[in-house]
């Protein structure tokens, strides 16, 4: 490497920069995503890392669906399936529905607050390679002795019983309990980070209550998330230590409890529901306003009701196990709190509901995800309240009424919304608005084949089909029901086809946008298209929510949209060059550290001490560098 | 342009513009509508005995009458919601294209307040009788009319025990104490009970958790390592009822299903007395050195003593069950030889050790013919024959 040349070599008259490695110097190019410390830099990597993961989370669906399309399906083995839809449900959650959020986060909540990066840029970066490593270190299981096989939930003890005993063959439970741990470590850093740079980072005169609903709502996931990840963690490092280490944390006749292991793990598992429905709750709440003309129905309300779900929602986990013998008292609870969660959720729907209620509704791409969105997270929060009715649950748990719940909620839910979300801010990202046409296809051949995958397990889950198995027999009734989710399965999957489509299709020929082509609210509007490097050439100064919307309209006296005499032809959008704005500087050493946690999981997979000493040299030289080295470079 | 293919093909007839979009929806509402009342019209007529909506005991039927009128509100809320949201995207759409200048409406206390509270209300009347059947499902029958069973889940099979007990229907005292007397019974993967006869089902597990679930008698519950959890089960009328694993363990937790026959407490008496007797033919001579020495059986079976409870399932009185092979194969003969000579040819297991002396990783059963370890037998046609005639002559 031609940068690792010595700072002393630097003449000695000059003081020397402080850090080892010669900073990185170029801010556009190849090169520069491998070190840029841009919030909107490392929004777009993981925007993009997480969609490749959505394609290959995609594929692996395909082929789930393709072997239950009759009864008996013979395309994949046990074994094969049993992998599959292990690692179907490991990289929805934790490689695509988080990155995804933390992608938009990145990108807006700066933008969205007024701000010229997030507090922690270098941090920033390190989240974003340590998803890519904890990702790339999951899936070289497939090529190194055994992909994940034990469940995206690993229940205990079939992934904590060591290897030799026979339980789940390979070393999939490692390589699953290992990455994860890799990943909460990138989720963490990321939550505080967004927690950090929500809390201090605001522009003069953005109060915590004009803040908009999206920032809002990723600061109640950053929360979850920082408070989440260690319960999981825990429970992951006692499984690997079950595992290879023969401690008894899990081993029922030492002692051991598995059940525990439920409990910590659903003590996560339920707020993660949360840190993966609330971003996308966040995007409708932005996106409902500017295409009704309204203001967002009952903003305080909606706020206080997603803080209120961030908080229900540690109270609620058992209603995963509802099945496993809690005992009555036990089970009254967590039904009981399991319905109060619901309260808040519909009040959410409702005033969504409100804010288009009367507005003068466009119905371009964003808008029509919005409304699906509503309408299919209406029908899972339903599926949901069913789940409360505790004897109920013991009939629908483990069955495909379950699968059709959690889709309704996470694909109808999230999907649609971070949908939504890329035909909104895509100009805002790439300066070229995605095709509305192909946006509306997109939209109505997901929504179709979204229905028949999911809707016909409804049926099937409540007529006894238990999930995670890799036949079910014929005559049971539930042939039709499965070939219709199949089919549907391949409409999502065409859908997919067409966004990535109207990418390419827009990427050179697509209409340049302005400024703030939907007539937007937010202050990511004021400001050209796409963003630049700077952000803000001006730090706004803020007056009330939905500033920037206030900048072009009032209201007359019975409460209508009256247009403001532009002020000059700017219309409020900033022209400034940002000359003269000193930004954080790129780094290396996010990347160096980063590499580092691979090479110690490795080590620990194949219990190979000797590896574990160039993991431990190359962690210690990305913290120790990265410590003496300035934020930003003295130029 | 692509788009406008597509939108040709599916989901346009009219040749309006994009403003024309909003009828689609109506058009998907219907065939959804018509699918899945389709769906619910093949289920009542085909031969599913594994249906939750298809209640056939007491415990089942609570749980159904519980749900579905919840599910009817539900379903009700729903079609409002998913209607209103519709007719709003209709009704106040931009007709030319121009956007109107609404009135700006930030928001109604006492509309907030209402939706806040209405559905804590329909909450409040749901969760009333939710919790009075909890705690109802929860209650552990007692008494001398209580059957009780050990069911044990292994990786990947169910089996059945029936302890020592009291069950004394006044009509089959003298059964009982012929019962009593031989002690427990240990089948697999059939599971008899008495019609009307309320059983106490305690769930054990020494590998990893499975759930044991026969939808038509009652919900689910979890079979769990270094716990005891109990079910209740109760069938109102004789039948036939399926059931399955319901919680991932591993390799062939597909494979794990089993039935429960429900039968009058007569036959069922006759049942209990025939295969807790001993063996219907003599175990010995050369089906004891072929199921012994030769191919190692009696390592992971017992062949002729109904009340043991090896590792593998039971094989005494093998020929009274229907099923075999964690409930996925017919029994007979055809059947019984190809899983004799080649278990994991049949249902995936991790067996390809099991014939290896100990701490081989051994979970199911092997193949006899492949892998065969250096120095054992690979299994013959004719004595693998003659195995299955022992065992279908097990009755």
């Amino acid at each position: 490497m031609t940068t690792t040349t010595r700072a002393a070599t630097v003449p000695a008259e000059i003081a020397p920069p402080r850090g080892i490695l010669h900073r990185p110097k170029s801010t556009s190019g190849f090169w520069s995503w491998w070190t840029t410390v841009d919030h909107k830099k490392i929004g777009i990597l993981y925007g993009g890392l997480a969609l490749v993961f959505f394609l290959i989370a995609g594929i692996e669906a395909l082929l789930i669906r393709l072997q239950l399309a009759g009864p008996n399906g013979t395309i994949l083995t046990a074994s094969q399936y049993n992998t599959l839809f292990t690692m179907h449900g490991t990289t929805m959650v934790f490689l695509v529905g988080m990155p995804l959020a933390t992608a938009f986060g990145n990108y807006l909540i700066p933008l969205q607050i007024g701000a010229r990066d997030v507090a922690f840029p270098r941090l920033n970066m390190f989240g974003f390679w340590v998803f890519a490593a904890g990702g790339a270190f999951i899936y070289s299981g497939f090529f190194l002795g055994g992909a994940p096989n034990g469940g995206w939930f690993g229940y205990t003890p079939l992934t904590s019983t060591p290897m030799t005993m026979g339980a789940l063959p390979g070393h999939g439970p490692d390589f699953w309990a290992v990455g994860l741990v890799m990943l909460g470590i990138g989720s963490v850093t990321s939550g505080l980070n967004f927690v950090a740079t929500i809390l201090n980072m605001r522009a003069p005169g953005m109060t915590l209550m004009r803040m908009p609903v999206f920032v809002w709502m990723m600061l109640v996931v950053a929360f979850l998330t920082v408070f989440a990840m260690p319960a999981v963690t825990a429970a992951l490092i006692m499984v690997f230590f079950d595992r290879n280490f023969s401690t008894n944390f899990f081993v029922a006749k030492a002692g051991g409890d598995p059940l525990l292991y439920q409990h910590l793990f659903w003590l996560f598992g339920h707020p993660e529901v949360y840190i993966l429905i609330l971003p996308g709750m966040g995007i409708v709440s932005e996106t409902l306003p500017v295409f009704s003309r309204k203001p967002l129905f009952g903003r305080s309300v909606v706020i206080f009701s997603g803080i209120a779900i961030g908080f229900l929602g540690w109270g609620v986990w058992a209603h995963h196990m509802f099945a496993t013998g809690l005992g009555p008292v036990a089970q009254t609870a967590f039904g009981l709190s399991t319905m109060l969660i619901a309260i808040p959720t519909g009040v959410k729907i409702f005033n969504w509901m409100g804010t288009v209620w009367g507005g003068s509704i466009k119905l371009s791409s964003p808008m029509l995800f919005s409304l699906g969105f509503i309408a299919m997270f209406t029908i899972g929060g339903l599926s949901g309240v069913t789940h409360s009715i505790v004897p109920a649950d013991t009939q629908q748990t483990d069955t495909y009424y379950v699968v059709a719940h959690f889709h309704y909620v996470l694909f109808g839910g999230l999907v649609f919304a971070i949908f939504g979300g890329f035909y909104y801010w895509w100009p805002k990202v790439f300066g070229r608005l995605l095709d509305d046409r192909i946006g509306k296809v997109n939209f109505w051949l997901m929504l179709i084949g979204f229905n028949m995958t999911f809707f016909p397990m409804h049926i099937s889950g409540l007529q006894g089909q238990p999930r995670r198995t890799y036949q079910y027999p014929a005559n049971m009734g539930w042939d039709t029901a499965n070939f219709i989710a199949t089919i549907g399965a391949f409409v999502i999957a065409l859908s997919v086809l067409v966004f990535l489509v109207n990418v390419v299709k827009t990427a050179r020929r697509g209409e340049v946008a302005s400024a703030d082509p939907w007539d937007g609210r937010t202050l990511e509007w004021s400001i050209p298209s796409p963003a630049p490097e700077y952000n803000f050439a001006e730090i706004p100064e803020v007056h009330a929510a939905d500033d920037f919307w206030h900048r072009k309209y009032t209201e007359d006296e019975e409460g209508r949209l009256v247009r403001l005499p532009a002020g000059g032809s700017d219309d409020g959008v900033q022209h400034g060059d940002g000359h003269g704005i000193h930004l954080p500087s790129p780094s290396f050493f996010p990347l160096i550290l980063a590499l580092g946690l691979p090479i110690l999981g490795y080590a620990a997979v194949f219990k190979l001490p000797w590896l574990a000493v160039p993991g431990v040299i190359v962690l210690l030289f990305g913290v120790y560098a990265w410590g003496i080295e300035p934020g930003t470079a003295e130029d | 342009m692509a788009g406008d293919g597509f939108g040709g093909a599916g989901l346009r007839t009219g040749a309006r513009g994009d403003d024309g979009m909003i009828h689609p929806k109506k058009r998907i509402a219907a065939p959804a509508l018509a699918a899945g009342v389709a769906i619910l019209l093949a289920a009542c007529g085909n031969s599913n005995k594994q249906n939750s909506l298809d209640p056939k005991g007491p415990n089942a039927q609570k749980i159904d009458d519980l749900f579905i009128p919840i599910l009817g509100v539900a379903i009700v809320i729903g079609i409002l919601i998913l209607g209103a949201t519709v007719f709003m995207a209709i009704k106040f759409r931009q007709r030319d294209g121009k956007p109107d200048n609404p009135k700006q409406v930030h928001g109604h206390t006492a509309l907030e307040i209402g939706w806040t509270i209405v559905p804590a209300l329909i909450l409040a009347v749901v969760a009333v009788p939710t919790v009075s059947t909890i705690w109802d499902l929860a209650e552990r029958p007692v008494g001398p009319n209580v059957l009780k069973v050990d069911v044990v889940g292994k990786q990947w099979w169910w089996q059945f025990q029936f302890p020592k007990q009291h069950l004394v229907p006044a009509s089959t005292q003298a059964a009982y104490s012929a019962t009593v007397a031989k002690g427990m019974v240990t089948t697999s993967t059939e599971l008899h009970i008495p019609v009307g006869t309320k059983v106490d089902v305690a769930l054990h597990s020494y590998d990893v958790i499975h759930s044991f679930w026969v939808p038509e008698l009652n919900g689910k519950k979890d079979v769990m390592p270094a716990r005891s959890n109990h079910l209740t089960l109760e069938a109102s009328k004789p039948g036939v009822f399926m059931g399955a694993c319901a919680e991932y363990c591993g390799l062939s937790h597909a494979n794990m299903r089993f039935r429960v026959i429900a039968e009058p407490m007569a036959d069922w008496v006759k049942w209990r007395d025939k295969v807790s007797g001993g063996p219907a033919q003599p175990y010995s001579g050369e089906i004891a050195t072929l199921t012994g020495k030769t191919y190692g059986c009696t390592n992971c079976h017992v062949f002729n003593d109904p009340k043991q409870q090896p590792y593998g399932p039971n094989l005494t009185h093998l020929a009274d069950r229907s099923t075999f092979a964690g409930g996925t194969l017919e029994l007979d003969s055809a059947n019984l030889k190809r899983w004799i000579m080649n278990a994991p040819g049949e249902v995936p297991m991790q067996s390809k050790d099991c014939r290896l002396p100990p701490p081989a990783t051994c979970v199911g059963m092997p193949s006899f013919i492949k892998n065969t370890p250096h120095g054992q037998k690979t299994m013959t046609s004719e004595d693998a024959d003659k195995i299955v005639t022992f065992l279908m002559g097990e009755k």
